[in-house]
């Protein structure tokens, strides 16, 4: 058997990072395995609620939290996806797609990823259409004709976005009534090219080579919309489908305790992969230093 | 030798930021093209990726789409 780490720490977005500091300043012998690092940090354009600045875009803050942890002298397992964790005995198995490891106790802080529609053509046409990042991939669609599908204000965001170079763009909610805010809600419908269907599920996603139109439908009525880009913005979800031991609530959140203690002595969680309420990035760093202060005092009694 | 490198970018786009902080801070010279002003250029990105997305790299003619550390690190030799 390899190595046995005392801490693993999952994901190196706000919550694992801050985790990760705390870790190297108690010397613990840990690892992090993370995809990227800065998580979903870097999507956002402007935060203007991260105490000690005033504002800060996504992208920067993400750099400091670089900067900070390669301060120390951490073990970063960049890349890498982790894909099982469970507890054996005593010991705590991770695996991912590059190998196993071992340790007495996890710290998941692996966030949330966008929540897909899971409909036909979803997967076939990631990319070739379909995005799930408006501001990255929006100007290929310049002059085309597009769908937003979503409701709040990440979607009207979209459709804020492709109002000034589409040629006509759909908004598809599901719901009754578009929940984002009433002064985006009113610049979408001021626009011309806007059409907003209500009330309106999408069946399927089709094409060849790429995206050519959406199957919708709106009371038991389908609707074929002949379209080249498909923006799905409908919220995000918790990344927590690697573990299976753990409490989740109903939205695949781990369930954590004010410690960050999941039901599984030695396994704790923190920030936006947990039921912790608010969704910020200052809430997840918070919660990443309680998680290894709670992950430490559990070392130090085992 | 340096070699000759192309990205494919978007003014707004944070994964574009971050492979360009990337290369400057490994002293990797390239040529940045933005897609968002130039329609052809982002026609031809289609084509030779089959995918509609940025950042791209082009490194002497192999292509990597997203921004994948590893994958570029692995293709540039650092």
């Amino acid at each position: 058997m390899s190595d046995i780490y005392e801490l693993i720490i999952i994901g190196a977005g706000p919550a694992g990072i801050t985790a990760s500091i705390y870790a190297a300043r108690k010397k613990m012998n840990f690892i992090v395995i993370t995809k990227d690092v800065g998580g979903q940090t870097v999507l956002s354009s402007g935060i203007e609620n991260y105490t000690g600045y005033q504002f800060i875009t996504g992208v920067e803050l993400a750099n400091k939290f670089r900067e900070h942890i390669e301060s120390f002298n951490i073990l970063l397992k960049e890349n890498e996806t982790v894909t099982f964790v469970k507890k054996d005995a005593d010991i705590i198995i991770v695996e991912t797609d590059k190998g196993k490891y071992y340790a007495k106790s996890v710290v998941v802080a692996s966030g949330r990823v966008p929540r897909k529609l899971n409909v036909k053509g979803e997967e076939e046409f990631k990319n070739r259409g379909i995005t799930y990042c408006a501001t990255c991939d929006a100007p290929f669609f310049a002059g085309k004709d597009v769908a937003v599908i979503g409701g709040g204000n990440s979607a009207l965001d979209a459709v804020l976005q492709l109002i000034k170079i589409a040629n006509k763009v759909y908004l598809i909610d599901i719901a009754p009534k578009l929940k984002a805010d009433p002064i985006m809600v009113e610049k979408a419908k001021n626009s011309n090219i806007v059409e907003i269907y209500n009330n309106t599920k999408v069946e399927e996603i089709y094409g060849d080579k790429f995206v050519e139109g959406i199957k919708i439908s709106r009371d038991n009525k389908i609707k074929e919309l002949s379209i080249e880009g498909i923006f799905i913005e409908i919220g995000s979800i918790a990344a927590s489908d690697f573990i299976n031991d753990v409490l989740k609530n109903k939205d695949k959140e781990i369930i954590v305790n004010c410690k960050c203690e999941t039901n599984i002595p030695g396994i704790f969680a923190a920030g936006d992969v947990t039921n912790v309420p608010s969704k910020q990035i200052i809430v997840a760093c918070g919660e990443g230093a309680k998680a290894v202060l709670s992950a430490f005092e559990y070392l130090s009694k085992i | 030798m340096s070699k000759n490198i192309k990205i494919y970018t978007t003014p707004t786009c944070p994964y574009c930021y971050m492979l360009k902080s990337f290369l400057k801070e490994k002293n990797v010279v390239f040529e940045e093209i933005d897609v968002s002003s130039n329609p052809q250029k982002a026609k031809e990105l289609v084509q030779k990726t089959g995918q509609m997305a940025v950042p791209v790299i082009d490194i002497e003619g192999k292509i990597i789409v997203g921004f994948n550390k590893e994958l570029i690190s692995k293709e540039l030799g650092i």
